[in-house]
């Protein structure tokens, strides 16, 4: 091997109040898929925009090609040969997929053309996508194709992947994996960051694990236990979680032919989806983004009401209460989005806690606050859910996303629920906060509740669920025991490749 | 370069300083206008800050202070809490009109009888009239998602067109020799609303003015309604999650933003204008929307606003009257307040940043 492709050296980045980066260096070889390992807040992300031209370091500087590199704006990073695969898709939903991939070009030819291009490379690179189509109609592994189709176009020599299996089924994981190992073979090099262990061991060369902002380590995944890389990112020993199996009681919740049409464009609309939910039990909703699961989380949450008769909670109709109604039956919920949906992220946490905390804990008299109850309570679930902040008055903007999900989700639990519905509870979280919070919904099951856990997480549902489900375009497949299922059988369930048939060995 | 770096919690230093500071970019900014139209800028500020409170003309002046406040405060006070939850009535001038159409109506009906029972007739009558009048933005939105901010002030001009029939017609004054405008209610004793205190212009308008002040400062720290509020106008998602129901804090907001401009109609009809005519409206209506903004939406700061707003409209007929200084030039200068205020505010939640780009 001679030169490497990208060679780091010393680079340091310091926020005021936190130093990012602190003397981070390694490289990247020509033809190799390096893995970036870390918690959240590790300092993945300020690397790899530094890389990009999006942050500009303190210190330290970066080589490509055996020459200096720093680019001081993304456009000039494109230039020399830098490409970018970002975890959350700046697609315009209303465009087609060429519309899209024109508008992230810097001098886009004709459409006509562009779309030629976008089928030549899309199938010689196992990825098809037709050109023409609307964005909003694609499902999110084909969204992410447009986003590397965008980033393919340009030729790249080193291509940056930001969790990129996230969204996507674990066919669709196998299909992507196939491309990166096509790029390797072109000699493109892909840096990878991701916090799914057992996806580096198969497909990254090398790994480099960062932790509050300093390289710690630097490993061959493929010879290194996932555990071990899991404990180096942490930088402490990981407990598993733990549950008696306790045996479920009795019936809770029970939907019947739960329907409801897409309460947005382009949302999903609930195709009669049946459900029995017994106290005591943890049932595990998987499914590709996009298929339902905002919509069942908020047809459970009351959000979105649904018709009498679709939703029964201890043999009582509930289907048309609204938010509050539920909450004092003890159907409690924690939605996906942390920021302005499961908190109000200008409001301290104190009121935060009054968000959905008033009719349980009694937080409010005759529509009078109790601030000093409410502030108590806030309190006790920053305590009891070690969530770092410097109090409840705090903004909840001011946390980082896995405190303020531990109190999202610490707060719903101190309620007693009796049946607590969390959607993607450890998205973007930490190792070591993830840990904690299911933990603690399985401390939660073993005490009697009931706990559905919605999540795109495969590993997270089956290690915590007794029994495991997926949604499909708005409907839900017949629960399975989670026990002995073979990831093919998932897959199945999941709806295999939604439709998108891999084109590798066509040529 | 300068750039803007969002903070991450507001200040609260900028959140109390933006209306001083804007105050004072305003005196700046305005004696430069004023100074270019030939005037001497001092003494235009102080004609419009100084001398309504303590200049030659004061005795007369300052009463007319608090009428003027008055219905400013009274109007903001329940357009704030709309503006905090995101919903924007903007039409307060109809509702406010309404008020005074209903009010003077009730008045009429059993004038010349006299009777204790009179006056809050009327108050009734007043509010109920503003809040039907918001009530048709609100269940237009609530129903059919139309947009607040249009028909609400649409029907400003219909509500106009009301009053100038109302004046022509069915309320004229029958012994007004053919003149537009009704009797004069604040010559009816029982309808009449009086200073309290005579020779301080402090009427029964006044007085719910402040009232509701406190009554606004008690919902919005210590109530429900005021944390559905605030949670409604700062995550709409998170306040349906919370368990609000956005369509009944749409009529709940415009029901009293409509009542209290209904109100500040009827104290207006009975006291300081006495009588309903073509021109009854002077547009307090939308002069509370500046002072509900110069006041952060907050009750206290609302009262100082109000006070402020009306200083500057008594300043500014003052500085027409002796420095010959137009009208335009007056309005300029009140809009600067507001220009300043709003660009102000993004301190609360930015903080400037001098120099290269270091950082992104």
């Amino acid at each position: 091997m001679t030169t490497p492709l990208l060679e780091l050296s010393g680079l340091t980045k310091a926020y005021p109040g936190v130093v990012a980066n602190s003397e981070v260096s390694f490289d990247i070889a020509r033809g190799e898929v390096h893995a970036l390992l870390g918690e959240n807040g590790a300092g993945k992300s300020t690397l790899v925009k530094t890389i990009y031209g999006l942050v500009q370091p303190d210190a330290g500087h970066m080589r490509l090609d055996g020459k200096s590199f720093a680019p001081a704006e993304p456009r000039a990073a494109r230039a020399a040969g830098v490409a970018m695969v970002f975890q959350h898709f700046s697609l315009f939903d209303a465009m087609s997929v060429a519309e899209n991939v024109a508008l992230g070009m810097e001098n886009p030819p004709a459409l006509n053309r562009l779309a030629r291009q976008i089928r030549e490379v899309s199938h010689s690179y196992g990825l098809p996508l037709d050109p023409d189509r609307i964005v909003g109609d694609l499902s999110a592994g084909e969204r992410q194709r447009v986003e590397i189709v965008r980033c393919l176009l340009q030729e790249p020599r080193l291509l940056i992947m930001d969790e990129p299996t996230s969204v996507l089924t674990p066919q669709e994981v196998d299909i992507l994996f196939e491309t990166l190992r096509k790029l390797r073979e072109e000699g493109v090099s892909i840096l990878y960051i991701s916090h799914k262990l057992e996806e580096i061991r198969t497909i990254c060369d090398r790994a480099t694990i960062l932790r509050h902002g300093k390289v710690v380590g630097k490993c061959d995944p493929k010879t290194t236990a996932a555990r071990d890389m899991a404990e180096q990112m942490v930088g402490a020993t990981l407990a598993t979680p733990s549950r008696s199996l306790g045996n479920t009681g009795e019936v809770v919740l029970e939907l019947t032919g739960l329907s409801a049409p897409a309460p947005r464009a382009f949302g999903t609309a609930l195709k009669d989806i049946d459900l029995t939910l017994r106290a005591g039990e943890v049932l595990g909703i998987g499914g590709v983004a996009g298929n339902g699961q905002d919509e069942l989380a908020m047809a459970l949450s009351g959000e979105m009401p649904v018709a009498q008769g679709m939703i029964r909670m201890k043999g009582r109709e509930i289907g048309r209460d609204g938010v509050t109604a539920r909450r004092c039956m003890g159907l409690l919920c924690a939605p996906e989005e942390r920021m302005g949906h499961a908190a109000a992220p200008d409001m301290s946490l104190t009121e935060n806690a009054l968000l959905t905390a008033g009719p349980r804990e009694d937080l409010v008299r005759h529509g009078f606050l109790r601030w000093g109850r409410a502030k108590s309570f806030a309190e006790k679930v920053i305590e009891r859910f070690d969530v770092r902040t410097p109090g409840p008055g705090t903004a909840a903007r001011a946390l980082s996303g896995g405190n303020l999900q531990k109190f999202v989700i610490g707060r719903e639990i101190m309620q007693r629920p009796e049946v607590l519905v969390v959607n993607q509870p450890t998205w973007g979280v930490d190792a070591a906060a993830a840990a904690t919070i299911r933990q603690a919904l399985l401390d939660l099951a073993e005490a009697g509740a009931a706990v559905i856990v919605i999540s795109q997480d495969l590993d997270e549902l089956m290690e915590i669920s007794d029994r495991f489900a997926a949604l499909n375009g708005g409907a839900l497949s017949a629960p399975r025991p989670a026990e002995g299922l073979g990831i093919d059988e998932i897959g199945m369930m999941l709806g295999g490749a939604h439709d998108m048939t891999p084109a590798h060995g066509e040529g | 370069m300068i750039r803007l770096e969002r903070r991450p919690e507001p200040s609260r230093a900028w959140t109390l300083a933006t209306p001083f500071v804007a105050v004072a970019l305003t005196m700046v900014a305005g004696g430069l206008m004023f100074a270019m139209l030939g005037k001497d800028p001092v003494e235009a500020i102080r004609t419009i800050f100084w001398d309504p409170l303590f200049g030659d003309f004061a005795s007369y002046s300052r009463p007319q202070l608090l009428v003027k406040a008055g219905p400013l405060i009274l109007i903001a006070i329940g357009l704030s809490l709309g503006f905090r939850a995101g919903i924007w009535n903007i039409g307060a001038e109809g509702q406010y009109i309404l008020g005074a159409i209903f009010a003077a109506a009730t008045g009429l009906a059993i004038y010349p009888a006299e009777s204790w029972i009179v006056f809050p007739a009327m108050i009734v009558a007043g509010a109920l009239g503003g809040i039907l009048w918001a009530m048709i933005p609100a269940l237009l939105k609530v129903r059919f998602g139309t947009n607040e901010v249009l028909v609400s002030l649409m029907l400003v001009y219909v509500a106009e067109a009301l009053l100038a029939s109302m004046s022509l017609g069915l309320l004229r004054n029958p012994e007004g020799m053919g003149f537009p405008g009704s009797r004069n209610l604040a010559q009816y004793p029982s309808a009449a609303n009086l200073d309290l205190i005579p020779g301080t212009g402090m009427h029964w308008g006044v007085a719910l003015a402040l009232i509701a002040v406190i009554v606004g400062q008690v919902v919005m720290t210590r109530h429900q309604l005021g944390f559905r509020v605030r949670l409604a106008g700062q995550s709409p998602r998170a306040a349906v999650f919370g368990g609000v129901n956005p369509g009944w804090l749409i009529v709940v907001c415009m029901g009293i933003s409509g009542g209290l401009a209904g109100l500040a109609g009827m104290f207006e009809v009975a006291g300081p204008a006495g009588r309903l005519s073509i021109d009854f409206n002077v547009g307090y209506g939308f002069t509370a929307i500046i002072v509900a903004f110069l006041g952060r939406l907050n009750p206290i700061g609302i009262l100082l606003a109000g006070l402020l707003m009306a200083l500057t409209y008594i300043g500014g007929e003052l500085a027409q009257l002796q420095m010959n200084l137009p009208l335009a030039a007056i309005q300029m200068f009140q809009g600067m307040l507001l220009f300043f205020l709003l660009a102000i505010d993004l301190m609360t939640n930015f903080s400037f940043r001098f120099g290269r780009r270091a950082t992104a």
